[in-house]
């Protein structure tokens, strides 16, 4: 077969058959409003050769500069092992498997990613893998709608704390199926989602309550708390994780009087896959096992063969398209199964002690930069609540000038959340993974501190678009 | 193929009704529609007291190959559900007529049986898919 499919000679042919003039014949039942989709903002197509060196010039200007940006995505060391082994044939050209048995070595990966996954957040059951964090997320919502059966409202409470794009990404999936979310305000000085706008809602019938742990501006919230409110009030509670946070945070597993959290789901990103401009990321999500049945994706068991040996097999796949047909819920991808691969030599590498080393240096690195930074005049902290490895930071001038002048400089000082919350103007959140020294904390510091001096900012970076 | 009681009556989608004289109904699946999915590895059941139209889906059995809805052949209200089918799901292929009933309802009226199928009518219906 050729490596075009078809050549304009095919496709007149192809249409003579089937006796149409033209591509849009075939298509003049479908409504023409539905079929206008403007690709404007698309460039038209380049060559090999510029796109390469596109690719290289957008690369060049990742590459120096110290990165203080987490906001969902983070920068930690990924030891040369990890991509060494994920890429080797054997991992990097299996299909994700369907068929039950089919090949042992990817089902054993997933096995073991699954069983870290569930030893991490304390949760029963995970699958392996969604897109990102926030489809995750979205996943959680539905199973929670499919399997809280007491309520009838499809009514879920977000907490504003949660990641914009994550509420954005689960507005998207959700809210056409009617799937209304109800919105929780934080408290101005903690930052912690708003305990009193949770208790409007007592007595309601709520599906589910979302609980971010540490939330998005890295500040930890009383998960314990809110899951016990949801589960006193018949809603499922569905937790946001970040898994390196886990090593040293109570895990959703433990959250709460009763069993923990019913659903739990993060971003897999922060466990060996580079930051690589925003993805290929792979989301988590796990649950309990009264609830395994409402979950997307697939299980690995172990067991033993006729002859004694061991193997791995595909148990549980409710979800899956060939299981449940037109209501399959599988939002699976084989890309996605390599980041899991990659997680879990990662987590293999460095153990449970190694991950708690992350988090410890992550979260000790954070508190010394901002220190350092707090002293400088009209830098504050905006919530008082306790940290993790991110912390939200009112800067003196416009937050976006004051990044791009840090970012011309070399450093890519954090993320302003202004867009996102009205009431925090010029506010930026920072994070230090353990990847940064002293010498960089001290570095940005210095930097934040010129640039503040000097106000005015000298060569405002033009933007890549 | 398999039995078919004859006192009992049937739907295109292979559920079984058993109308007992209180005015509730039993409801399983056929040996047919067992032997078609294989091995059962769960079986999700209403809850007791809830209404259902006639068509709706009420339940779900799940084999190792595929998930299928289980309809309301009749619309009533859940009056009882078998609930040792939640650690023994193989009951359904070992009994379905008897022991792997799933649930019973109220029916709305009790004449709402008589325009299923009878056990010939069925027959046919079954024949049809081998």
């Amino acid at each position: 077969m050729a490596f075009i499919p078809h050549t304009e000679a095919d496709i007149r042919h192809m249409l003579g058959a089937v006796g149409v003039e033209n591509i849009d014949d075939l298509f003049d039942e479908i409504d023409p409003r539905l079929r206008g989709v403007d690709l404007s903002s698309v460039p038209t197509h380049a060559d090999e050769r510029a796109i390469t060196r596109e690719m290289h010039e957008r690369a060049a200007r990742d590459a120096d500069g110290l990165c203080f940006v987490g906001a969902g995505a983070y920068e930690h060391h990924v030891p040369a092992a990890v991509w060494e082994l994920t890429t080797r044939g054997e991992f990097y050209s299996a299909y994700t498997p369907y068929q039950p048995e089919a090949s042992q070595g990817t089902l054993q990966v997933t096995y073991e990613y699954q069983t870290m996954i569930c030893g991490l957040t304390g949760m029963d059951v995970s699958n392996a893998s969604l897109y990102d964090g926030a489809s995750a997320l979205a996943e959680a919502v539905l199973m929670a709608v499919r399997g809280n059966r007491k309520s009838r409202a499809n009514r879920i409470l977000m907490p504003a704390s949660v990641h914009p794009f994550y509420r954005q990404v689960a507005t998207n999936i959700c809210a056409n199926q009617g799937i209304q979310f109800e919105t929780i305000g934080f408290e101005a000085a903690s930052g912690r989602a708003d305990q009193s706008a949770l208790d409007q809602w007592t007595g309601e019938d709520v599906t589910a309550v979302v609980v971010p742990q540490p939330n998005f501006f890295g500040v930890l919230e009383d998960a314990d708390a809110l899951t016990d409110w949801a589960h006193n009030n018949g809603a499922f509670a569905i937790g946001v994780v970040n898994p390196v946070a886990l090593a040293l945070v109570s895990p959703p597993g433990d959250w709460g009087s009763g069993d923990g959290v019913d659903i739990a789901v993060g971003e897999g990103q922060p466990l060996g896959a580079p930051l690589s401009g925003g993805g290929p990321y792979f989301g988590i999500l796990c649950c309990r096992t009264k609830h395994a049945r409402q979950m997307p994706g697939r299980v690995v068991g172990k067991t033993v063969d006729a002859e004694g040996e061991t193997g791995y097999v595909l148990t549980l796949q409710p979800r899956e398209q060939h299981i449940r047909r037109s209501k399959a819920t599988s939002n699976i991808c084989t890309n996605q199964g390599l980041l899991v691969t990659a997680a879990t030599i990662h987590m293999s590498l460095l153990g449970p002690d190694g991950l708690q080393n992350v988090a410890a240096h992550s979260a000790a690195n954070t508190r010394k930069l901002v220190d350092k930074l707090t002293t400088l005049r009209g830098v504050e902290r905006v919530f008082e609540a306790p940290f993790f490895h991110e912390c939200a930071l009112r800067l003196p001038v416009d937050s976006k000038t004051a990044l791009d002048e840090l970012a011309s400089r070399g450093i890519f000082g954090g993320y302003a959340i202004d867009a996102h919350y009205d009431a925090l103007s010029n506010v930026i959140i920072v994070c230090a993974t353990e990847t940064k020294t002293n010498a960089d904390l001290e570095a940005y510091a210095t930097t934040l501190a010129d640039v503040l001096d000097n106000g005015k900012p000298a060569r405002r970076r033009v933007s890549a678009a | 193929m398999g039995e078919r009681p004859d006192n009992y009556r049937y739907t295109q989608s292979h559920e079984w009704v058993a109308p007992a004289e209180d005015g509730t109904a039993r409801i399983g699946i056929t040996d047919h529609a067992q032997s078609s999915l294989g091995d059962l590895v769960f079986v999700e059941l209403p809850e007791v007291g809830t209404s259902f139209n006639a068509g709706e889906q009420v339940a779900v059995v799940e084999s190792v190959k595929a998930a299928s809805d289980i309809y309301a052949p009749v619309a009533g209200e859940i009056a009882s559900v078998n609930e040792t089918l939640e650690d023994a799901p193989e009951q359904v292929n070992e009994d379905p007529f008897g022991e792997g009933w799933l649930f019973e309802l109220k029916l709305e009226s009790e004449e709402a049986t008589e325009s299923l199928l009878d056990a010939a009518a069925y027959k046919e219906v079954a024949d049809a898919d081998d």
